[in-house]
């Protein structure tokens, strides 16, 4: 199927699970209740609707990062935890709850940035100027580790069980209760992230051929690992904080979008980003509408669907390459 | 001054001259094959020759101008490189893969009638168009060695560069590749190609550059440089050379030398 229709019918998915999005929950709104004068108008405008709307900015945002990943590093394993970006944000965001800064809407968001950003920076100092692609995947795994580490020992050493609680709570990830100020914060924030990862598209293409054909052909290894350190940055920065750690989504959706467009990597972000949106999206919806006793966590719904996926999609490698 | 060519080229590893005040010169229509034992540094000199190594001293130049001094893009454009060790990464189809040998000559998203027929023009140079629709990593050795030559020559490059394309194929294949380079080389591009098969070099080349031990032996005509003395000098093996029925000359090893 050609880009362009898949990405329609994409959009179109994405349009249809949206409208449900805004209808499902503990209280279901129907249609007929969508008027201002209605009081549960109030649900659908101040909490369903941005609720909506940062499913669909981080879900792009997370499968965009995962395409854009495993088009620079050539391996359809890689995912956004790789480049250890997601775990440092998440640091960062944990030391702001562990220090009590979490009182103020923009504490938690900034040192989720300022996490990611530092981890942007030690990768690219460790991994250099060189851009070689296996420095930098090291890299990337030894920071993801540390940081965890790090998150760890912040959790060990919080002050008070409120604090442990309210870390853990938080790494888990959900899109309960977010609010047009969080959309706010991480809808400009991606949107710059993915320009970046847009314009290393054609690069991605030539790196199909390995590193020495891409050079020889006038790829720029070092422009292209910055533009991809920043876009992935950026959008897991902003991801992390919104909604704390969303796992697997990089890594499932552009596996199944190579297997409807092809290999070639440009060709897998734009429906990449469209089917993160809306795979979160219905994962969110679900999240709501399964009665559990207290609302399932997205993060932990998406590693209950992930892990077993990454195991099989493991295997299924493991016997093509035997 | 036209063609490639190295001047003085020394490039180290760990303290270890792999070239040692090499000075090549290739010229245009003319296939140069670059000669010697493992470890001479063959495939090091063909990536400074490509500007994907600086060397610690020396220039390599094209026609004139540092290759290193080269605009990126404009590099690619005219010199096109076929590695050692192609790899295809992901499931991508024949056609998508020759057309990435585009990739200097595009700016943006579009494709240009000009594109379009360069990469016709390869599919026919080298025979695959009953490939077209394959998935790259589902074809036999001898057809994707054809699909990967297709990729450069679609850069339509003035240069073209490529490290053992005749590794790992049978006799057939390997006089398809050699064809292939031979016909670029008479359509007037400058081909240089790093050998291992002296009989190859006797086929087709018309220049040979004999390195060992990062040194240059000899280069020159491939008559002159590829004698029985030279060949001993270079990989230390007694070979006799000989002239076939059809007036061509093969070489045969008779072993090592002491």
């Amino acid at each position: 199927m050609s880009v362009a229709r898949f990405s329609l019918l994409l959009v179109l998915a994405i349009v249809a699970a949206a409208a449900l999005s805004l209808i499902a929950g503990k209280v279901w709104v129907p249609f007929d209740a969508w008027r201002a004068t209605d009081p549960r108008w109030l649900i659908i405008a101040e909490l369903r609707l941005p609720r909506t709307v940062l499913a669909i900015v981080i879900g792009a945002a997370l499968g965009l990062s995962g395409a854009a990943m495993q088009g620079y590093l050539r391996n359809p394993l890689a995912d956004p935890g790789l480049f250890g970006v997601s775990a440092g944000a998440a640091l960062g965001a944990v030391l702001s709850l562990y220090f009590g800064f979490a009182v103020s809407a923009l504490v938690l968001p900034a040192f989720a940035l300022a996490g990611a950003a530092g981890t942007m920076l030690i990768l690219a100092l460790l991994a250099g100027r060189s851009g070689s692609l296996i420095v930098f995947a090291l890299a990337g795994v030894i920071v993801s580790s540390v940081a965890g580490s790090l998150t760890a020992l912040a959790i060990s050493v919080a002050p008070t069980p409120f604090a442990v609680s309210e870390i853990i709570t938080w790494l888990m990830g959900a899109l309960t209760d977010r609010s047009w100020d969080d959309v706010k914060i991480a809808l400009p924030l991606v949107a710059l992230g993915a320009v970046m990862i847009a314009a290393t598209a054609r690069s991605l293409d030539a790196l199909t051929l390995g590193e020495a054909a891409a050079r020889s052909m006038g790829v720029d290894l070092a422009r292209l690992q910055w533009l991809i350190v920043g876009g992935v940055g950026l959008c897991i920065g902003a991801s992390v904080a919104a909604a704390g750690i969303i796992g697997f989504v990089g890594l499932m959706v552009p596996h199944m979008v190579r297997r409807v467009v092809g290999g070639r990597p440009s060709a897998t972000l734009l429906p990449s980003a469209l089917g993160g949106a809306l795979l979160l999206l219905l994962a969110d919806i679900a999240c709501r509408a399964i009665p559990t006793v207290s609302e399932l966590r997205l993060g932990i719904a998406m590693a209950l669907l992930g892990g077993p996926f990454f195991l099989w999609l493991l295997a299924s490698m493991r016997r093509s390459l035997a | 001054m036209t063609g490639l060519a190295a001047n003085g080229l020394t490039v180290r590893f760990g303290g270890r001259a792999v070239l040692d005040r090499v000075d090549v010169a290739c010229a245009p229509g003319r296939l140069t094959a670059l000669l010697g034992p493992n470890g001479a540094g063959k495939s090091t000199l063909l990536a400074c020759l490509a500007g994907l190594r600086e060397p610690d001293e020396g220039i390599a130049t094209l026609d004139g101008t540092g290759v290193l001094a080269l605009d990126r893009r404009e590099r690619g454009r005219r010199v096109g490189l076929l590695p050692q060790t192609p790899d295809v990464h992901w499931d991508i189809d024949v056609a998508t893969l020759v057309e990435l040998g585009r990739f200097p000559h595009r700016a943006g998203w579009g494709r240009s009638p000009a594109d379009a027929a360069a990469v016709e023009h390869a599919i026919a140079a080298t025979d695959i168009a009953a490939l077209r629709h394959r998935v790259v990593n589902t074809l036999s050795g001898g057809e994707r060695s054809r699909v990967l030559l297709a990729r450069v020559l679609a850069g339509e490059p003035a240069w073209l560069l490529a490290d053992e394309p005749l590794a790992s194929l049978d006799p057939a294949h390997q006089l398809d590749v050699l064809a292939v380079l031979k016909a670029a080389a008479a359509a007037g591009a400058g081909v240089v190609v790093v050998l291992h098969d002296l009989n190859h070099a006797l086929h087709v080349a018309d220049d040979v550059v004999l390195l060992r031990d990062g040194r240059v032996v000899a280069a020159g005509p491939v008559d002159a440089v590829l004698t029985e003395a030279r060949i001993a000098e270079t990989y230390g093996v007694a070979t006799e050379i000989g002239t076939a029925r059809d007036g061509s000359r093969f070489v045969v090893t008779l072993g090592r030398i002491g």
